[in-house]
């Protein structure tokens, strides 16, 4: 008699644990290959969900942006080392989510956990590369340093599941920005084993927050809350029923930051993430201080 | 309560400005009639005297400016080496300086601010954003803003600027637009148009392409017409928060690049062991600098609860010093209030902060009979909601309210959408350090208040907007973003 083997039930992740939507609903997720066959029944994260997830981000906001540089680092680095463990589950979780063959979903994993160790050796560089001592015409001090912005919410691409689902999370934490993500509405799988990542490794619980779901009910609100200081557009490519431009009008409201989707005019595509990254999208959430002291005797 | 010394006038001389009776827009390098003929009248705040009238730019008249803009960009500013860029700014900067005296007399005469600062604040730093920035047009690959190649400009950029200083903040939109490439159209206030118009002049002066800089004079239509003109690259606006959010509003979808300078409500935060005379004088240039028409006025006064008392003794004690009147006058200390719109706008709210139960203390001075002004004001007894503690009053207006520990005195000054600008007063490195970290601000100035530079970038978090002006990271705003990602 052949095993019967233990199905999982997917959760959110926000402020460090799983939880259930608060809707009680799910939703079901099929393979992308050539057979659409049943995979898992996902979380439908709600608009209260989102509200829940900004808070837990918003809380752990002052911890994770005054952590040193170095610490961030360290942590970071250490989610590779979890992530490599789990190449495995990854590569699975990959050809079930984008139907491609297993050396390609290999090569996708791969390029993935080394895109997040180049940005574990971001943070204690990002203020020596963006910082400036500023020659003032004045006996003052004067130093401009970047600061995390605060609270990111982001919606992951929609196709690529794991490449471009860490490709959008890691820039905004390394500078200490805490994260929404909504993930891709089809391909959720590797956003959910990235969660168990990111909660066995040292990343403190609502760095990021997870929820999956259908992106045009829940971007509206993740883009006009009014304690969320910043939007990756990323993931409205291909997005069921949402409008990027929408968004970005609703971000007005509150002068959020606000990282278009890659396209020309209206249109929105999803970016290729295989290239070693521009700065564009850390630089896209930092400010930059500037700090005045007058020098004398 | 002592007043101020009594002192001869000493007026500057106006005879160095030639003030036309109209003015027309300038496009494609001439002055010319707007389509539709309608014209404002800028008056001089300080008597209410007009000083000219000034062309009213419809959708066709920005229309013409902006395809002047195009054109010149592709024709001649585009295409031009750095270096040849740069010098046409060193040449701007030059004429600023060697005119420095005619425009810091028309800017005080247009704005109604004290004739020692346009003479000694904004035409200078004017002058220095210029010079600075066309340094920079020939060594933008030296910028780190894009990975190896030279950065790219945008095109045409539209540019809307407000009234508290005007020829300053033209010289903050312009220059870096220029340095890397950009031609642009700029509107200027509507009541304070005239240094840009001169300003004009100096384009001219300096035979720079025709086109390359554009100024249409007018008020909120003008500027909505150039903002929503769908062959300009990208908006650079200074302004009000609730400006700001229509623009970006209206932008929204169209991959238009935007930048907003916006409010502010300032915190300035004095411990107990600062230099408490010092700090005082700080107090005064945060917030009464400039009639307080600064985005980045230390409006909020946070004093540790120990030395709230002497402190507010001493900042009256020193208000009542401040010479307050004319604006030529090379002793004044506080000019006018730039128009009776925003007198209206200041009486209000603090009227509201005497209803609300907050105690309000106004100098002892003598206002001048014509003209828009207002009394350099103290609040005391002031809540974290209060209006005067929460709103924007843009005048000589402050708020004062206490604190205990660092602590508190940080999570006092966060408590606001606003986050540009703030202050720190203490004898101790380690605590100005600690403070100045967990401030949400993007201009900290320890034990100093107000201070600007062509290389210190400025700018805001949360909703003072976003982008960076001046420094390296201002020039950011200009270049295309490079590659996707």
């Amino acid at each position: 008699m052949a095993r019967v083997d233990v199905r999982k039930t997917y959760k959110l992740y926000i402020g460090g644990k799983f939880p259930r939507s608060e809707s009680g609903r799910s939703y079901a997720v099929v393979s992308q290959g050539r057979s659409q066959s049943f995979l898992a029944n996902a979380a439908q994260g709600s608009r209260k969900d989102v509200r829940d997830a900004v808070v837990a981000a918003r809380g752990a906001f002052a911890g994770w942006s005054g952590a040193t540089a170095y610490n961030r680092g360290q942590v970071l680095y250490r989610v590779a080392e979890v992530l490599e463990g789990r190449r495995e589950q990854f590569v699975a979780d990959v050809i079930a989510s984008e139907g491609v063959t297993r050396p390609r979903a290999e090569r996708l994993v791969d390029a993935a956990i080394d895109r997040w160790v180049w940005y574990a050796g971001w943070p204690d560089k990002l203020a020596q590369v963006l910082g400036n001592l500023n020659p003032v015409a004045g006996p003052y001090f004067n130093l401009s340093a970047p600061e995390p912005t605060g609270v990111v919410g982001i919606l992951a691409p929609q196709r690529s599941s794991l490449l471009g689902l860490i490709s959008v999370i890691a820039p905004a934490i390394v500078s200490g920005n805490t994260v929404v993500v909504l993930t891709s509405e089809e391909r959720p799988l590797p956003a959910v084993t990235l969660s168990e990542v990111l909660a066995t490794s040292d990343v403190p619980g609502g760095v990021v927050n997870i929820v999956t779901g259908r992106t045009a009910e829940l971007a509206p609100w993740l883009a006009s809350h009014h304690d969320v200081n910043a939007v990756d557009l990323t993931g409205a490519a291909d997005a069921d029923g949402v409008a990027w431009a929408d968004l970005e009008a609703s971000a007005a409201d509150t002068v959020k930051r606000v990282l278009r989707p890659a396209g020309d005019g209206p249109d929105a595509v999803e970016p290729d993430f295989a290239p070693t990254p521009s700065l564009r999208r850390m630089r896209a959430f930092l400010e930059t201080k500037t700090v005045w002291h007058p020098k004398g005797t | 309560m002592p007043t101020g010394f009594e002192y001869a006038p000493a007026p500057e001389s106006r005879a160095v400005v030639d003030i036309a009776s109209s003015y027309g827009l300038f496009v494609g390098g001439e002055f010319v009639d707007p389509a539709d003929g309608a014209s404002f009248k800028t008056v001089n705040p300080a008597t209410g005297e007009r000083l000219s009238d000034v062309a009213e730019a419809g959708a066709a008249d920005v229309d013409a400016a902006v395809r002047a803009a195009r054109r010149a960009y592709t024709q001649v500013w585009g295409p031009m080496s750095g270096a040849e860029r740069g010098k046409y700014l060193f040449r701007i900067a030059r004429i600023l300086q060697e005119r420095a005296r005619e425009f810091a007399v028309l800017e005080t005469l247009d704005n109604g601010k004290p004739i020692k600062e346009s003479r000694d604040v904004d035409i200078p730093l004017a002058a220095a954003h210029f010079f600075y920035h066309a340094g920079w047009a020939d060594k933008l690959e030296y910028a780190g803003l894009t990975t190896g190649a030279r950065p790219a400009p945008l095109g045409v950029i539209g540019q809307v600027i407000p009234w508290n200083f005007p020829l300053l903040m033209l010289a903050w939109k312009i220059a870096p637009a220029l340095a890397t490439g950009n031609t642009v159209v700029l509107k200027p206030a509507e009541t304070t148009p005239l240094t840009a118009l001169l300003f004009a002049q100096v384009c001219q002066q300096a035979d720079l392409p025709a086109g390359v800089v554009n100024i249409v004079t007018g008020a909120g239509a003008t500027g909505q017409a150039l903002t929503e003109h769908p062959d300009v690259d990208k908006i650079a606006f200074t302004g009000s928060t609730d400006v700001g959010k229509q623009i970006a509003r209206t932008i929204a979808g169209t991959r238009k690049r935007l930048t907003l300078e916006l409010g502010g409500k300032g915190a300035n935060i004095v411990y107990d062991d600062a230099a408490i005379d010092q700090a005082v004088e700080g107090i005064v240039s945060g917030i009464y600098f400039n009639q307080g028409h600064v985005c980045c006025a230390g409006s909020r006064l946070l004093v540790q609860e120990s030395v709230a008392d002497d402190v507010v003794r001493r900042l009256q004690r020193r208000l009542g010093t401040l010479r307050v009147g004319d604006p030529m006058d090379k002793n004044t200390d506080v000019g006018a209030i730039n128009s009776a719109e925003q007198l209206a706008r200041i009486t209000a709210l603090v009227e509201a902060g005497e209803a609300e139960g907050a105690t309000r203390w106004s100098a002892p001075c003598e206002l001048p009979d014509r003209g828009y002004w207002f009394a350099p004001t103290i609040f005391t007894d002031v809540s974290q909601a209060h209006r005067v503690a929460q709103e924007e009053i843009f005048g000589p207006v402050l708020s004062v309210l206490t604190f205990r520990t660092p602590a508190e005195a940080v999570a006092k000054a966060n408590n606001t959408p606003y986050g540009l600008s703030a202050g720190i007063w203490s004898d101790k490195g380690s605590r100005v350090l600690w403070t100045a970290d967990r401030l949400r601000a993007g201009v900290v100035w320890a034990n100093s208040f107000n201070k600007f530079d062509p290389t210190s970038p400025f700018g805001g978090y949360k909703e003072s907007g976003y982008g960076r002006e001046a420094g390296r990271h201002g020039l950011e705003a200009y270049v295309a973003a490079g590659s996707e990602d």
